[in-house]
């Protein structure tokens, strides 16, 4: 039986294996069998480091050295040094770009400090089906610590100073909210948890309440202890099966432990927890949506004010956090507002959670401190761009957010920044784009769905959106002019500045910054009628290159709509009129001699 | 299951508690057992962690070895699901990912009987408080 | 309390808390312009869902425009109404909203009278320049109600009127996003909903996506057939509101006009509902004295409270909502149909014309006397008592049509027998009105003595529920009002717990009574205008002659010569009804 001594993990991940870790990998190997250390040292290929930028990589296990940026030529020396003389090859360490120093242990290296899991601490760590993990990690002491040795005011203070504000995409100062939401006398009070994510391609909140819903539980119930509410609803959309489930599970296990219910841990406070079903329609994320869809009216939002702090659910004060913003809670009272508020920027504290989707190598869930950049998310957690292409722009902010392109890649993520480049942060969904998009279709596809997803109760909305949407298809069909381009921007802006909540406010961003952003990609859709990215299919034109057409009829055989004439072995000919610009020709073609314009 | 009824109690439980999830995260002790957890979000499900972890609890019944298989939330490689950590007693935990019946078996089969490492092991690149 | 001040386009106002920035800019006469807003003040209603969003203002450190309609002002608020910024939004909404509403202003029954076009013609639209696909829904015809919802702009009056002010609960906003819309649920037809026609949502519609059914055509055709005798009825709320319709002043009463107007189109005798009335009171009046008194002698199989049955809309709406309470309404027919069958036998058999030959019109405030008319137990072998109810909007358009200078016209009055009313007839038209009228009579009839006062002003009013106690020679009478089926429901509610405490309870669909009918000359939400019919109505009773109905020498000598005395043998065929269990209609529809 091999037992090996030392492993060589060598970075297999799309950006590595572009600059060529294969090679290195095989290097690698042959050098080892070369030394007959086969038997003791194992080289193999692994996932992406996410550190593509210093591609290629070879960790060394187990003394965790990290060599960065190596090459083929650099085996022998790594295996006749490091693996047989045990010193490790300097030149090649990772070096830390403000102490300029080597850093010999990986786990030493910034930029594993670049994502810090706080909402997500429990995730993937515990099992959240059992509360005795959440427990043992700290679960539940920050509700105790609340309810024993503090004040409503001294734990809303708390939140205050650590200045977390809402991860729901609006940014409001969570403290505030409850400390507006506790000055309001009633009888009765809600704390209303927003599960109803919406984003396309967001699901951190998912996430959080499937692997760790206890912390969100203990959030609301501190939050009810502050504000004066006994009672708790979680606001979740139906599609989320398996959070429900999840969720059930810890609010019975909670109660069965007295962490809900009456006189929790003899504090004389009773919190109780309901779920509510929501039937997932995006506006419904809106809070006063979301609470007259709870009361079981139609689900549309109302004029603010009055704010649900004052008149929410069943127009008793009502304060409605997100999931993500819950998360956070235990920790800033388990760690303390100080050490909270040391990370993150100076208007933005802690960390936000990012769904990375789209051309992007790591597609998945990160958390990183506010004020990370762009770049360092995409480029070195998210591993880069897919098949190493260009990147070209960054969508956040989900369909109300705008599009970011290579000038703002540098630009820490905070609220304020990201609303100042003509985006916003939203929930967290990150789609990245690159030179193949077509911003036009990215835009068409965000509006495509605000107008779904659109109540129909303002106008601006209701028809403004559809207008956009309208002109934006006229646009990819190469219908428009010049003069549509103005008129687009002047509705955007009404629908922007009159619509009634924040989904029709902030409906036409895609479109606007896609128009500051890529404005010849727009000018070349309406005036050359080309469509540059050759996204737009009826701005595609198949044409036969005359002297690559052998006649062998292929193309014609194949087309659906019999719009290819000519004889065998004769040139063949695309009738333009009635071309359905499905690319089957091109398909089919063996001579190269179908082209796409 | 006894209700907590302070925050003395709590304490003493969180207490019992880490002292095991701490055995887990050291596993120092030879006799520890095999942690294995699979990453059971909607994401990880969705492409088949279900069969992965009934597979597992299985073969570590038939093939005799003492390791704990539980269920955890999404560790964030969605790009990699379905994915599953393995703490062999003594060592550092590895993150697999695209994990299979077939890539499980070899996991069970290589690394945690002969400590073999295996391709597809993800690099943990977050941090995470205490 | 503290006043608030604000700074309205370089003007200080100074407001009470709670004020909007419309109410506050109307304050100092600056008029912005709205859509959706509907404000029925005496009512408490404030419909303000900020939809529209005509109405946006810019507020000084505010990053959006505001809905001044539903943004209450707040201290040292600097409000600008109509800079560059607001003019631009304002038309782009507009803009959209044309873009996506039928451009046929010509062909609309609503043309002339509609706050969309009323609002774009103010704001100088020239040109849509957002041009798309239009939303499209099936139009709806029901016996009372048209729904056009291609003409509508989604403002949610008719949603706010069906479902807090009726709380009848058919209309709400379904579907989502561009093809939202107010509808009944499963976008069913009226006609399959429990809709009471009661016409409020008609009356509050600012564009023509609600209207009433059009019978003007039919009724010129049967004006024109040689071989009919037409007979027009007008109901009491008509003559002190349609003048309104020719510019007159609201509250100018214009009966000697009307009458003369309906002879000049050309129909042969010209009576009045109000006549009707009197015979209600007859009927009605001696069927609660009737209750009333076995109730005091200690009869248990008698329900009190007794409530009125003049109204169609409230007809229907305890037909769907209260089946179990079938036996508490008075059985008496409302006038328009005491009319039809006392014009159809009494009076056809006077003449000497055939019933098919004589063709019973009536005017009235109302759509949902459309629908009472064709009820099939208001006919006669097919044969209807009343064959066509105009609203008085139908009728001001027949007049203008006819070429006729209404506001010249000289006073004519009403044909006999059937034209004759006193004060007591009159007043049915205003919420209190039919129960003054019956306590008018049945005091006199159940003490014996003559009533010296015949104005009792407790029982007027504009609120929505309104109770009073009569003395009856020592007997203390307890009475309920209530107009608007929401206020109507709460009083059946307490009925159906047993907490009643009411003899008698007269009920009216519309708020406001028959002056606020959903077929009177819309009032746009102005309440003032109520008001000054109501004033109408009751100068008109102050000024009659005969103010009790038992007094009216013609009711007297109807039932001389044919009915015989109340609630006779032939009174229980011509002028009372049954009432249905409707709350399976829609099950059966279902099925």
């Amino acid at each position: 039986m091999s037992n090996y001594k030392m492993h060589l993990l060598v970075c297999s991940g799309t950006g590595c294996h572009a600059s060529e870790s294969d090679q290195l990998l095989i290097n690698l190997q042959n050098e080892i069998a070369l030394r007959d250390l086969a038997d003791d040292v194992q080289v193999i290929g692994t996932g992406c480091f996410g550190f593509c930028e210093k591609g290629p990589i070879v960790k060394v296990i187990p003394d965790n050295t990290f060599y960065t940026e190596v090459k083929s030529a650099d085996v022998t020396e790594i295996v006749a040094e490091h693996v047989i003389k045990g010193r490790k090859v300097e030149r090649l360490l990772y070096k830390d770009p403000v102490t300029k120093e080597h850093v010999t242990d990986s786990k030493h290296m910034g930029f594993y400090q670049k994502q810090l899991r706080i909402a997500l601490r429990n995730c993937g760590f515990i099992n959240p089906e059992n509360i005795d993990e959440y427990i043992g990690r700290d679960g539940y002491a920050a509700l105790g610590k609340v309810l024993l040795e503090m004040t409503p005011e001294e734990a809303i203070k708390e939140v205050m100073d650590s200045g977390l504000r809402g991860r729901g995409g609006g940014g409001f100062p969570t403290g505030l909210k409850w400390q507006i939401t506790r000055e309001v006398q009633a009888d009765q009070k809600y704390v209303v948890c927003n599960a109803d994510e919406g984003d396309p391609g967001a699901f951190m909140d998912r996430s959080i309440l499937e692997g760790d819903p206890h912390s969100v539980l203990e959030a609301m119930a501190i939050c009810g202890y502050c504000i004066g509410a006994s009672k708790g609803l979680v606001y979740i959309r139906a599609e989320y099966p398996l959070a429900i489930e999840r969720l059930k599970t810890a609010i019975k296990q909670s109660i069965e432990y007295g962490l809900l219910g009456d006189d929790i841990l003899g504090s004389g406070f009773n919190f109780d927890i309901e779920l509510r079903y929501g039937a997932g329609a995006f506006v419904c994320g809106e809070e006063t949506a979301l609470i007259h869809s709870m009361e079981g009216e139609r689900g549309e939002p109302t004029f603010k004010p009055p704010f649900p702090s004052v008149s929410g659910y069943l127009g008793k004060p009502t304060n409605v956090n997100n999931v993500e913003t819950f998360a956070n809670i235990p920790v800033i009272f388990n760690k303390g507002a100080k050490w909270f508020s040391g990370i993150g920027t100076e208007k933005s504290k802690g960390t936000k959670v990012f769904a990375l989707a789209g051309k992007i190598n790591n597609v998945g869930l990160i958390e990183v401190p506010m004020g990370t950049t762009l770049r360092e998310v995409i480029f070195e957690i998210g591993g880069g761009i897919k098949g190493g292409k260009k990147f070209k722009a960054v969508q956040t902010g989900g369909p109300s957010g705008g599009c970011l392109t290579e000038k703002h890649l540098d630009t820490p993520i905070d609220f304020d920044n990201l609303l100042a480049s003509g985006s916003m942060m939203g929930s967290g969904g990150m789609i990245v784009m690159d030179e193949d998009d077509c911003m036009v279709a990215v835009a068409k596809f965000f509006l495509s769905f605000t107008v779904d997803e659109s109540c129909g109760k303002c106008t601006p909305c209701r028809i403004g959106n559809k207008r956009l949407y309208e002109m934006l298809e006229a646009i990819t069909k190469g219908k428009a002019t010049v003069e549509d381009l103005d008129k687009m921007q002047n509705l955007s802006n009404v629908i922007k500045d009159t619509s009634l909540c924040g989904l029709g406010q902030t409906s036409p961003n895609p479109v606007l910054s896609t128009m500051n952003n890529f404005y010849d990609e727009y000018l070349a859709h309406v005036v050359d009628h080309k469509c540059p990215s050759s996204q737009c299919k009826d701005l595609l034109r198949y044409e036969v290159i005359e002297e690559n057409c052998v006649g062998c009829t292929a193309c014609a055989r194949n087309c659906p709509v019999n719009c290819i004439s000519g004889e065998r072995r004769q040139v063949h000919y695309i009738d333009q009129s009635l071309c359905i610009k499905c690319g089957e020709c091109f398909e089919r073609c063996k001579f190269d001699a179908i082209a796409v314009n | 299951m006894t209700k907590i009824k302070t925050l003395a109690d709590l304490k003493k439980m969180k207490e019992e508690v880490r002292s095991k999830i701490t055995l887990r995260e050291q596993g120092d002790n030879p006799e520890d057992r095999v942690q294995v957890k699979v990453a059971m979000a909607t994401c990880g499900i969705a492409s088949g962690a279900k069969d992965v972890m009934d597979f597992m609890v299985g073969a570590f019944n038939k093939r005799g070895i003492d390791a704990v298989v539980t269920q955890t939330g999404c560790m964030g490689y969605c790009y990699a699901e379905p994915t599953v950590e393995v703490t062999v007693p003594g060592k550092e935990p590895v993150v697999f990912g695209y994990v299979d019946v077939k890539k499980a078996d070899e996991i069970i089969e290589k690394y945690i009987k002969k400590g073999i490492l295996l391709e597809g092991i993800i690099p943990v690149n977050y941090q995470t408080i205490e | 309390m503290n006043k608030i001040k604000v700074n309205i386009d370089n003007t200080i106002v100074e407001v009470d808390p709670g004020t909007t920035i419309l109410q506050a800019a109307r304050q100092i006469d600056i008029d912005i312009p709205t859509l959706c807003y509907m404000h029925l003040g005496d009512m408490g209603i404030e419909h303000k869902p900020g939809g529209c969003r005509i109405c946006v203002v810019e507020v000084k450190g505010r990053r959006n425009l505001a809905p001044a309609c539903a943004t209450e002002c707040t201290e040292g608020m600097e409000i600008e109404t109509h800079n560059i910024r607001v003019l631009n939004a304002r038309k782009t909404v507009m803009e959209l909203i044309l873009s996506d509403h039928p451009s046929e202003c010509l062909l609309c029954a609503k043309a002339g009278n509609c706050d969309l076009q009323t609002t774009a013609i103010k704001m100088g639209i020239r040109e849509i320049p957002y041009q798309g696909e239009q939303s499209t829904y099936k139009e709806d015809t029901s016996p009372a109600i048209i729904r056009d919802m291609d003409k509508c702009i989604m403002c949610r009056r008719c949603e706010t009127m069906c479902n807090e002010v009726q709380t009848v609960g058919v209309l709400s906003a379904i579907n989502r996003g561009f093809m939202s819309v107010t509808a009944p649920a499963f976008e069913r037809n009226l006609d399959h909903s429990e809709c009471t026609y009661c016409g409020q949502c008609v009356a509050v519609c600012p564009t023509g996506a609600l209207t009433e059914v059009d019978h003007t055509n039919q009724v010129i055709r049967h004006l024109a057939d040689p071989n009919k005798v037409v007979v027009v009825q007008t109901a009491p709320a008509v003559r002190a509101a349609l003048g309104e319709e020719f510019g007159l002043k609201p509250g100018t009463l214009v009966t000697g006009k009307l009458v003369a107007a309906l002879r000049r189109l050309g129909f042969d005798y010209v009576f009045d509902t109000d006549f009707a009335a009197d015979l209600t009171i007859m009927e009605e009046g001696t069927e609660l004295l009737e209750r009333l008194n076995k109730y005091l002698s200690g009869d248990k199989d008698v329900k009190l409270p007794m409530l009125t049955s003049c109204c169609p809309g409230w007809v229907n709406f305890f037909e769907y909502h209260f089946p179990d309470m079938l036996d508490i309404p008075s059985t008496a027919r409302s006038p328009q149909q005491m009319f039809g069958a006392i014009a159809k036998n009494y009076f056809a058999e006077k003449i000497n014309v055939k019933r098919e030959n004589l063709v019973v019109v009536s005017i009235m405030p109302c759509v949902a006397k459309k629908y009472e008319c064709t009820r099939e137990e208001f006919s006669v072998n097919g044969n209807p008592d009343v064959d066509f109810a105009l609203s008085t909007r139908e009728l001001a358009n027949l007049i203008k049509r006819a070429n006729i200078n209404f506001n010249k016209l000289n006073d004519e009055d009403f044909d006999r027998p059937l034209g004759e009313s006193t004060g007591a007839g009159v007043i049915f038209g205003a919420t209190g009105g039919v129960i003054e009228a019956a306590i008018r009579t049945a005091y006199e009839v159940q003490t014996g003595k003559k009533l010296e006062k015949v104005d009792f002003e407790q029982l007027r009013g504009l609120e929505g529920i309104r109770s009073a106690k009569v003395d009856f020679d020592g007997l203390e009478l307890s009475i309920g009002i209530a107009h608007g089926l929401g206020n109507a429901r709460k009083l059946l509610d307490d009925i159906r717990q047993g907490k009643s405490q009411y003899h008698a309870i007269e009920i009216m669909a519309c708020p406001g009574g028959c002056i606020g009918g959903g077929g009177q000359p819309l009032h746009h939400g102005d309440s003032s205008i109520l008001k000054a019919r109501q004033r109408a109505i009751y100068e008109e009773d102050a000024n009659k002659p005969i103010r009790k109905s038992h007094e009216n020498p013609y009711i007297i000598q109807l039932y001389e010569e044919y009915l015989g005395k109340p609630l006779g043998e032939r009174s229980h065929q011509l002028l009372h009804t049954s009432y249905f269990d409707k709350s399976k209609k829609l099950i059966e529809i279902e099925e």
